[in-house]
């Protein structure tokens, strides 16, 4: 069950993702200063920070969801701009999975695959459908392809979702806290596919409060408050001796429970 | 007292419910004798229907005339004459239209019902097939109305009745939905552009009496066209028609893209899909479904406005029903004709809303109910 077709992917010479001044705001709301980042290919990096610190917003910026004001940011190479033909690129190169799944309720879970590919690859239906079905496969729900969102369980639709952002075969994965609103006895099959495709090679930025997770997979962990990137560590360096009192704080809190 | 009979845990069995549950006398007493006032209610209520309804069987019915070639038939009848409505019927389907052709409004009209089947039921065999002729089917059906091409020329002013009143219906509801769906999107646009027209004009159109509308459309226009350039009356009350119904269809629809999740648009972005996709197989489909009795209400509220056109001159079924009144062969039977064209109107939009419900029953019940 290797994810290895995802790591033959992984060619680009430069960093996958790199993020240079960036500076964002909600209207005054000065919600990222000066963020400098960058993810080299193959690289997972988790990040965390208390609730309100921007760590959505930044990956969000990453796949354009959201518009950064100043900085630049590049994903394999291209920079993000207003540009839709820029977008586009990156957006392929991208996939995201939210904490709410954000499947499509009206479509079957073999069509929540295959709309992508269907529509914006223009593949052919059959195609489609057995690329779905092979991702489906590795998040180990094939079974479920006929059935609706609302009839599966959490974890079996983050599953669907991860299975979803994949199936386009992006080079990097971004990950919106994918475990927060599942039940506790669901957590474990999610992050046991994240797992996975972390050893295949996959690029991970991960934004995430299961420690066990991050101490497992990350390269790096980033630590944010108040918009800003505290601290960048390995993992075993952050967990152990942390620079920032703030970090520390924020670590005492998180790994109480 | 009953006596409690008791059971080990665990071999409790199933027993029927006690007899004052169920059965007839259950029914009748708890719904029209459960309380003092809702049995009197239930007493008036009878009383009332007795008085009602044996009349209005003998007038309709018994005592109706039935067929005849003026009034004088029906003369030693006390119910309804209902002759007026087989003698001028053709006069009530198709206006003024040459009887010599109405043949193409028939074949129009199965056309008709060909066309919207794709759109209406759910699955049909040669979907494919169904959908091309219903793109088709609007060109097919102006030249069978308006002929051409080899066939006899029916200038507009002689459409009327039913048939006119379907076409305006019809048009409109076929029309004025994608632009509705438009406006919708265009009020939700960042393009600070599109967003102030889309506000504008629905806000505008829906602060007009539509009649305003069709004065505007029937009088105005002309000061806006050029010298000698005509425009055809019918045409000007299709697009009357059009635009007001789709500013108020603009308000259901947008009702219905706010209850859809941000997160909806936002994973479809994150997969690729430009912003027309995104509205096309995602978010429209949803939206749409969540308004289905709002848009069905539009569509019912458009078909009985269509009546408004009589008064720009057009010889809807409302107008052709007044005209027949006023005919000295007939005089004296408004409430025939009356009763006869509202029937006709209460038929479509009850077929409507029938259909409606019958929808979101399917959608609604359907596995794809829960979000
Ligand atoms: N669309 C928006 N408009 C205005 N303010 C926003 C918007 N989105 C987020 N914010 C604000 O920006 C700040 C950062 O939000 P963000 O969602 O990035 O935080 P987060 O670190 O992901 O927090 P959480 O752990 O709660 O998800 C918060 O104060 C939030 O209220
Ligand atoms: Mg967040």
């Amino acid at each position: 069950m290797s994810m290895t077709d995802n790591a033959s992917n992984i060619t680009g010479p430069g960093p996958a993702v790199q993020m240079e001044g960036v500076h964002k705001w909600f209207d005054q709301f000065h919600v990222l200063k000066d963020i400098n980042l960058t993810v080299s290919n193959g690289e997972r990096v988790v990040i965390c920070g208390p609730s309100g610190s921007g760590k959505s917003t930044l990956i969000r910026c990453v796949n354009r969801l959201e518009a950064h004001q100043r900085g630049q940011i590049f994903v394999e190479g291209t920079e993000i701009t207003n540009d839709v033909k820029h977008i586009d690129t990156i957006r392929r190169e991208v996939g995201m999975v939210f904490q709410q799944f954000n499947l499509f309720p009206h479509m079957t879970v073999l069509e929540n695959c295959t709309i992508a590919l269907t529509k914006v690859r223009r593949m052919p239906k059959a195609e489609a459908d057995k690329v779905a079905m092979e991702y489906l496969e590795r998040v180990r729900i094939p079974e479920q392809a006929q059935k609706f969102p609302g009839q599966l369980s959490g974890g079996q639709q983050q599953r669907v979702a991860i299975a979803r952002a994949l199936c386009m075969r992006p080079r990097i994965m971004l990950f919106d806290e994918p475990t927060s609103a599942l039940d506790p006895e669901m957590i474990k099959e999610v992050l046991d596919v994240m797992v996975d495709l972390a050893e295949s090679g996959m690029t991970m930025m991960v934004v995430t409060h299961e420690m066990g997770f991050a101490r497992e997979v990350a390269d790096r962990m980033v630590f944010m408050d108040e918009g800003e990137i505290i601290e960048v560590a390995p993992p075993s360096v952050f967990f152990s001796n942390p620079a920032s009192d703030r970090t520390k704080l924020f670590l005492s809190q998180i790994l109480d429970h | 007292m009953t006596e409690a009979k008791t059971y080990t845990p665990g071999q409790h069995p199933n027993l029927p419910p006690p007899p004052n549950m169920v059965g007839s006398m259950a029914w009748l007493r708890d719904n029209l004798f459960s309380s003092w006032t809702n049995g009197a209610l239930t007493f008036l209520s009878a009383a009332l229907l007795i008085f009602i309804v044996p009349p209005v069987l003998d007038w309709a019915f018994l005592n109706a005339t039935f067929s005849g070639e003026s009034r004088d038939a029906c003369a030693a009848a006390t119910g309804a004459c209902w002759a007026v409505i087989t003698a001028r019927f053709d006069q009530f389907v198709y206006g003024l239209y040459p009887s010599e052709a109405t043949w193409r409004i028939n074949i129009a009209f199965v056309g008709l019902l060909i066309a919207v089947t794709p759109w209406l039921a759910p699955r049909v065999p040669f979907k494919k097939a169904f959908v091309i002729f219903s793109l088709a089917y609007p060109l097919l059906a102006l030249w069978l109305l308006a002929g051409g091409l080899g066939l006899e020329p029916v200038y507009t002013g002689r459409w009327g009745g039913f048939m006119l009143t379907l076409v305006i219906g019809v048009t409109g509801i076929v029309a004025s939905l994608p632009l509705g769906i438009m406006l919708a999107l265009g009020r939700q646009s960042d393009l600070p552009i599109v967003h102030t027209l889309s506000v504008t004009f629905i806000e505008v159109v829906r602060g007009v009496p539509l009649i305003m509308f069709l004065f505007m459309a029937s009088n105005m226009l002309n000061l806006f066209l050029p010298q000698g350039v005509t425009f055809d009356l019918l045409m000007r009350a299709l697009i009357a028609v059009t635009l007001f119904s789709a500013a108020y269809l603009a308000e259901v629809v947008r009702g219905g893209l706010q209850a859809i999740p941000k997160g909806q648009l936002e994973a479809a972005q994150a997969m690729g899909l430009n912003y027309w996709q995104a509205m096309a197989y995602i978010i429209l489909p949803q939206a749409l479904r969540t308004v289905i009795p709002g848009i069905v209400n539009s569509f019912i509220a458009l078909f009985k406005d269509t009546s408004l056109v009589a008064i720009i001159g057009l010889f809807d079924l409302l107008n052709m029903a007044k005209a027949i009144v006023t005919d000295v062969t007939w005089q004296g039977l408004s409430i025939e004709v009356y009763v006869f064209s509202a029937f006709i109107y209460w038929i479509v939009c009850f077929g409507m809303s029938r259909y409606s419900i019958w929808l979101e029953g399917r959608l609604g019940g359907g596995i794809e109910g829960t979000r």
